[in-house]
């Protein structure tokens, strides 16, 4: 295929997508599917069919629609009528409903409620709008025509150039500048050079990067493209979770249809550049989201980490000079070159630019996927875009950042979130989980979760990590079964501060920050467990006092 | 008799080794498929059993112990069977915080099965696993694969009491 007929394949799709009167959109991904959404897919295309209104009208499953305390979610276009918590049964209701006001006895959701005006997709354009299972219909939604534009009419580093000048930072987590790497990639001379997608996902509440691949795998194979195109590689790697077979097998399928298309392989789309996608499966290992781990396990090896630098970007996959960047971040790619750098730019705070999702969780009314624009406060977020905190309780905290973030207090709500305030409040951006907790959540008990996590995980490599994150549950784990002293407290900070500054990698280096961020807004707490030999929020199992001094 | 160091013989004649060998041919047998392999292996016969590592060691020309080494760093991979019926507890932030560990709890008391143990008899394995995605629904749980969310302890004991009882 030459970008020409690249146009016509989507110019078709945009034609025979217009015949239809109706569209019908049912969200199959992780969320919705837990609460059936495939037998309520089944039973309105049997419903369409049985009326013989399959000509008039398509019914399709399609990635994460976002509000998944919703689910299962329907959309009907051109209506703009979303249906929440929808049953088979509904099926006859909602086709009665075709080109109509809203059917009655359905939970219908306002076009203009707040958890989607407030809303700026970018990364999720096209996620819960297309069918990721067909890449006509990716094409007809702007797919790989930025790749196209690239090959036809940019050098690659001009390429480089528009994403430099976006501001687009990694949204893996560390928020290093994306054009930069690139460039440092590109400048490397060697051989053979490779991209790597980061699709690890280790954050234990978080399914950003999952869902993305789910809804549109697509704009990743793209979003790799260009990269490769920009830096002259010509081998990537995918690599993603066992733990997501979905994610998997779309993106097995998403790279076929490409091959065949010549989207990707051999001389794309008629140029002479090369590229080629193979997936890697991660095995549960949290520390093979490490650049350099990660590496290693794609090698074939124990997924341990080396210290940097060299940088992968200089000496990556076997030596060679490699590109690692998240999904999310190559998710940004297509949409940064079609529209320009400026208007990517004319988006977020003055450092952090353009968008970011988040996996809302937690004790907020609206849990789903978010994408916001980067400087969007972490109030109008919980309590606009999330509803607010269910039950009648009160906000105590958010957590982000995961295992290597912090919890923040009520205090610092009208914060606008960007990589660097998030970092002055002792937390990260991370990768975009957002758990929201209240007042019956205990911040002591939250700081063990996230130390039992990183005690599992790490690898064992260095001393610090290995040796430091037992000794630190172990007495987190005294301080919430009552039996702690004060000098308990004092050791712990110091192991902290300790395993922060020797640990080999970013897994241990961050390990301390749940601990130190509840220390910081929560102390009261600790000091409630140890002094007191009570939980506020009632939740974690003291030992009575009698029973500690026997 | 000549063995084939490159392409070795699957220790026995079930045809689930087919699919081992296709996986080692198919990256030309390099030693970098190592994880690839034992992906395969562990998806034909559920775990990796020690003549499948041997088998895997020959046939990628790596030592054993890197195949140990490496099947014993990562949790997804088991050198143990699962019982006949399986669930996954997710202990992700979201469900940890909604009351995973009161499911881990209620389960044990009931079934004599910890945490990532199979029972005795076999028919039970408890696993746990890191955020489902569906933390809209915490917490969540897979009975035989199954995905059920905003469960009770008491649900999560009657799931698996259904699941055991269809058997008898
Ligand atoms: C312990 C640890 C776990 C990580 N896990 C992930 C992950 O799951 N996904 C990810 O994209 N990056 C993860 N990272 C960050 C990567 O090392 C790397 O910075 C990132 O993939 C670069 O991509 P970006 O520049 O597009 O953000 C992790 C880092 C550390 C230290
Ligand atoms: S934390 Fe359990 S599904 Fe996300």
């Amino acid at each position: 295929m030459i970008p020409e007929e690249l146009k016509d394949v989507a110019a078709q799709w945009q034609e025979q997508a217009g015949q239809y009167a109706h569209q019908v959109y049912v969200c199959t991904a992780a969320g919705c599917l837990s609460s059936n959404s495939d037998q309520v897919l089944e039973s309105l295309q049997k419903e369409v069919k049985d009326r013989d209104l399959h000509e008039q009208c398509l019914v399709k499953g399609v990635g994460c629609m976002g509000l998944c305390a919703g689910g299962p979610l329907v959309a009907v276009q051109p209506d703009g009528v979303l249906y929440a918590h929808v049953t088979p049964e509904q099926a006859p209701a909602i086709v009665d409903a075709l080109g109509d006001e809203p059917a009655a006895d359905l939970e219908a959701i306002e076009a203009d409620a707040p958890f989607y005006e407030r809303q700026e997709p970018i990364a999720l354009e096209n996620c819960g709008r297309v069918d990721p299972e067909s890449i006509e219909e990716c094409i007809g939604a702007d797919g790989y025509a930025a790749l196209a534009r690239c090959l036809t009419a940019l050098s690659p580093t001009e390429v480089v150039n528009v994403i430099s000048k976006s501001g687009l930072r990694g949204r893996g987590g560390a928020g290093y500048p994306t054009g930069l790497k690139w460039s440092t990639v590109e400048k490397a001379r060697a051989e053979r050079k490779f991209v790597v997608c980061n699709a690890d996902e280790g954050d234990p509440g978080a399914f950003m990067d999952r869902s993305i691949l789910e809804g549109d795998p697509h704009r990743i194979l793209e979003g790799m493209a260009i990269a490769a195109y920009a830096v002259g590689a010509d081998q990537g790697y995918v690599y993603i979770r066992a733990e997501y077979p979905l994610a998997i097998e779309r993106l097995r399928k998403a790279i076929r249809q490409a091959k065949r298309m010549d989207l990707l392989g051999g001389d794309i789309m008629g140029s002479n550049f090369s590229f080629d996608i193979q997936l890697r499966l991660g095995a549960g290992a949290f520390v093979c989201g490490e650049e350099t781990a990660l590496m290693a396990s794609i090698e074939g090896k124990r997924g341990t980490p080396r210290p940097r630098p060299p940088y992968p970007a200089n000496y990556g996959l076997w030596g060679y000079p490699t590109l690692i960047n998240n999904v999310e971040t190559f998710a940004n790619i297509g949409p940064i070159l079609r529209e320009g750098a400026d208007w990517f730019a004319g988006i977020g705070t003055e450092k952090s630019k353009g968008t970011k999702v988040f996996a809302l969780a937690g004790s907020v009314l609206n849990t789903g996927l978010i994408e916001v624009p980067m400087g969007t406060t972490l109030r109008e977020i919980i309590f606009d875009i999330g509803g607010g905190i269910p039950d009648g309780r009160a906000f105590k905290a958010v957590q982000t950042g995961g295992p290597s973030g912090g919890c923040i207090p009520e205090q610092y709500l009208d914060v606008a979130v960007d990589y660097e305030s998030l970092r002055e409040l002792g937390s990260i951006m991370g990768s975009g989980g957002m758990i929201v907790m209240d007042e019956t959540a205990c911040m002591v008990d939250v700081a063990k979760f996230f130390m039992e996590f990183c005690r599992t995980e790490s690898c064992g490599h260095c001393l610090p990590c290995r040796a430091g994150t037992p000794q630190m549950l172990g007495l987190l784990d005294r301080i919430t079964r009552g039996e702690a002293v004060m000098r308990d407290l004092e050791m712990l900070e110091e192991l902290c501060d300790l395993v922060r500054n020797t640990a080999l990698c970013g897994l241990g280096q961050t390990a301390p920050n749940p601990v130190l961020s509840t220390l910081r807004y929560f102390r009261d707490e600790y000091l409630a467990h140890i002094e007191d030999r009570t939980c506020p929020a009632g939740k974690c199992k003291m030992r009575s006092t009698t029973e500690v001094n026997r | 008799m000549r063995v084939d160091l490159q392409n070795p013989e699957p220790p026995t004649d079930d045809p689930r080794w087919r699919s081992v060998r296709t996986a080692m041919r198919r990256h030309g047998h390099q030693p970098n498929a190592l994880i690839e392999t034992l992906h395969a292996v562990q998806e034909s016969f559920g775990y990796l059993e020690e003549e499948a590592l041997q088998y895997v060691a020959a046939g990628l020309r790596v030592p054993p112990s890197k195949v140990y080494g490496v099947a014993t760093f990562y949790h997804f991979f088991t050198l143990k069977p699962k019982g006949e019926h399986t669930c996954v507890v997710c202990t992700g932030t979201a469900c940890y915080i909604k009351g995973a560990p009161e499911i881990l709890e209620a389960i044990e008391q009931e079934f004599g099965v910890g945490p990532d143990q199979t029972g005795e008899d076999g028919k039970l394995s408890v696993l746990t696993a890191r955020c489902f995605g569906s933390c809209g629904l915490a917490p969540a749980a897979t009975f035989d694969g199954e995905v059920a969310g905003k469960l009770t302890p008491e649900q999560a004991v009657s799931r698996i009491r259904r699941l055991m009882d269809d058997d008898s």
